[in-house]
């Protein structure tokens, strides 16, 4: 036991070498260094953490009650008083239901890419470390699903399970879970013929031991990089469904849902109409561009 | 090469095989008897169990499995529980019309974005490096929906310049190269073709730029060969991989329409597949998935083989 101890600091410093030449801290705190020192990163990770606080507290902060209607005041323009963002189609604030949307959306964004990437790690990492039969078990499997365009893939899931929050989050996890499985399969492989992985073997170390306490922690930052790529495009196929109206259901605010029900307002309030579009665009290019910030600070590690 | 042509074809056998179980589990996931869409509201017990035997729905499910892979077969998907045509004359006139709409679609983003890629890895100037990067960024983080929402606004409900929905008069006849045809065309493939282009430039651009790092190139500067000659040389090191993304670019377009094509409602596999889960017409469902599935799987094989073919140095055995 000591002895695979030992052996685990060797999987350490190769991570860890170029960092410690300049300042000392792990490598994850380098990487989140590097991460800040990024200033198109840091407006995005400012930009996301403003989106991600007024959802949280949109009760507080939001001038109205996002679900109080009036047939009244039915599709105010912007600008309107005391609508600053106008009215949607039942005469709903939309600033508040913009703020409110952010729950729904950016959960529905990350959730599912947090799923696969627990499951589809867990996948890939048993079929990398054990090879043979078990990975071709795998990956055959996850190369059936690779025959599905994602979107399609989603859309047809969501479809046949019935619309709702809970069947679009199990589809989009299982949209997830096949490249986030091919990505943990080949960083384990390479990993599993390391000298410190036979070091740890050598010395009679259990496989669950080796997983947990080697392969894991080399493959965890390519895994996590590769999946923070995918919530930009969670947030957009999420709100797709919604979109669709397979995802949340009314009067539940959802930007997807907002485009989907305004829709039919185009002609006579474009601008409320694409208003709840601005918000998925702003939190998709915000995930993209941290997520290339964050794959180019982890690059320095190769 | 031929011996990984035919390994290629052959693996992707259980692949289709593997896409026809996934789509006929649907049937047994939806929620609900599969036939309560074909029952009378108050169907006795004998009815129903007709019903179910008349459907093959009495028998044990590898049996309906193989029963129904062999109709899939043989080009038999069932009829649509709604129009109570074949599911496949339903099925192919609107994967025509997605096909249109992608491969317009497709040819725009290929030459814009290999252009856009080509002229920020060839430019030394970072003014133009920084544009094309930060357009490739948002072709790819846009949701293309509200794009085409975006794109109604603009130009059909404030300009008043194109239509905003639908296919023209196409939508009745066999597509024209007219103008009237056309117009119908420009918004949706303008919208789908925003992410190919904005992947394809970001992809050529990086590329472009790893290629004239290489040790060759400085070898023909040095050896003082013309910039056109080294420009073909670079390119001809960049095609393969950007080949391969531009099939799965285009395979992800045939499946990836279906959002663009609710928003303009063209009549299409998307159009098909938002009626075919409003009425839960799982034949006509399982049918589309299946043939975009299978459309995806060849052209990912095609793009495999062509791959092999151009470059001499991917030796797969």
């Amino acid at each position: 036991m000591s002895a695979a101890a030992e052996a685990a600091p060797a999987a350490r410093p190769a991570a860890n070498a170029p960092g410690r030449r300049r300042r000392t801290g792990g490598f994850w705190q380098r990487v989140g260094r590097q991460v800040l020192r990024d200033k198109v990163a840091l407006v995005c990770a400012v930009v996301l953490a403003l989106i991600a606080l007024s959802a949280i507290f949109a009760p507080w902060i939001a001038p109205a009650d996002p679900y109080k209607t009036s047939m009244l005041r039915r599709l105010l323009p912007p600008l309107s008083p005391n609508f600053i963002l106008g009215t949607d189609e039942l005469g709903r604030d939309m600033l508040t239901r913009l703020l409110y949307g952010g729950r729904v959306s950016l959960s529905m964004g990350i959730a599912p890419v947090l799923f696969a990437t627990i499951l589809g790690g867990a996948l890939g990492i048993t079929a990398g470390y054990f090879g043979k039969a078990v990975n071709m078990a795998i990956m055959r499997v996850v190369d059936v699903f690779y025959a599905f365009p994602s979107v399609l893939l989603a859309v047809a899931m969501a479809g046949v399970l019935g619309a709702g929050i809970f069947n679009s989050l199990i589809s989009l996890t299982l949209v997830f879970i096949p490249p986030i499985t091919r990505v943990a399969e080949s960083v384990t492989t390479q990993v599993r013929n390391q000298d410190y992985v036979e070091a740890a073997r050598a010395t009679g170390a259990s496989s669950v031991r080796i997983i947990l306490q080697h392969v894991l922690a080399n493959v965890t930052g390519p895994i996590l990089t590769y999946a923070s790529s995918l919530v930009s495009i969670a947030i957009i196929i999420s709100s797709g469904l919604s979109f669709l109206g397979l995802g949340a259901a009314p009067p539940i605010a959802d930007w997807g849902l907002m485009l989907n029900t305004l829709r039919q307002a185009i002609y006579v309030a474009p601008i409320n109409a694409v208003l709840p579009g601005v918000m998925i665009f702003a939190a998709s290019v915000s995930f993209n561009l941290l997520s290339d910030s964050l794959r180019t600070a982890m690059d320095v590690r190769a | 090469m031929h011996l990984y042509i035919l390994r290629r074809l052959l693996y992707t056998l259980p692949i289709i095989i593997g896409v026809t179980f996934v789509c006929f589990s649907f049937i047994h996931l939806a929620p609900g008897d599969p036939i309560s869409a074909v029952l009378p509201e108050n169907a006795s017990a004998e009815v129903v169990a007709q019903i179910k035997a008349a459907y093959g729905f009495d028998q044990p499910l590898p049996v309906q499995y193989l029963r129904w892979l062999w109709n899939v077969a043989n080009g038999d998907f069932g009829s649509s529980i709604m129009t109570r045509r074949p599911v496949i004359s339903e099925v192919m006139p609107a994967v025509a019309n997605t096909a249109l709409l992608a491969i317009t679609a497709i040819m725009l983003s290929f030459a814009l974005g290999i252009t856009l890629g080509l002229v920020s890895g060839f430019s030394d100037r970072r003014i133009t490096d920084r544009s094309v990067t930060g357009f490739a960024v948002i072709g790819i983080s846009v949701p293309h929906y509200w794009l085409g929402m975006v794109m109604v606004v603009i130009f059909a409900v404030l300009l008043r310049a194109l239509p905003a929905t639908g296919m023209g008069p196409a939508g009745t006849r066999i597509w024209m190269f007219t103008w009237e045809d056309l117009r119908h065309m420009i918004l949706p493939a303008i919208t789908l073709a925003m992410i190919p282009t904005g992947v394809l430039a970001r992809s050529v651009r990086a590329m472009v730029a790893e290629v004239r790092r290489q040790e060759f190139v400085q070898t023909l500067k040095g050896k003082g060969l013309r910039r056109g000659r080294i420009f073909l040389h670079i390119i001809k090191n960049s095609a393969p991989p950007i080949m391969a993304i531009m099939g799965l670019q285009f395979a992800q377009l045939l499946g990836g329409s279906i959002l663009v094509e609710t928003v303009f409602a063209w009549p299409g596999t998307g159009f098909l597949l938002n009626a075919a889960i409003a009425t839960r017409d799982l034949p006509l469902l399982q049918g589309t998935v299946i043939v975009l599935a299978t459309f995806f799987v060849m052209t990912n094989l095609f793009v495999d083989i062509l791959q092999t073919m151009v470059d001499p140095r991917v030796k797969r055995a």
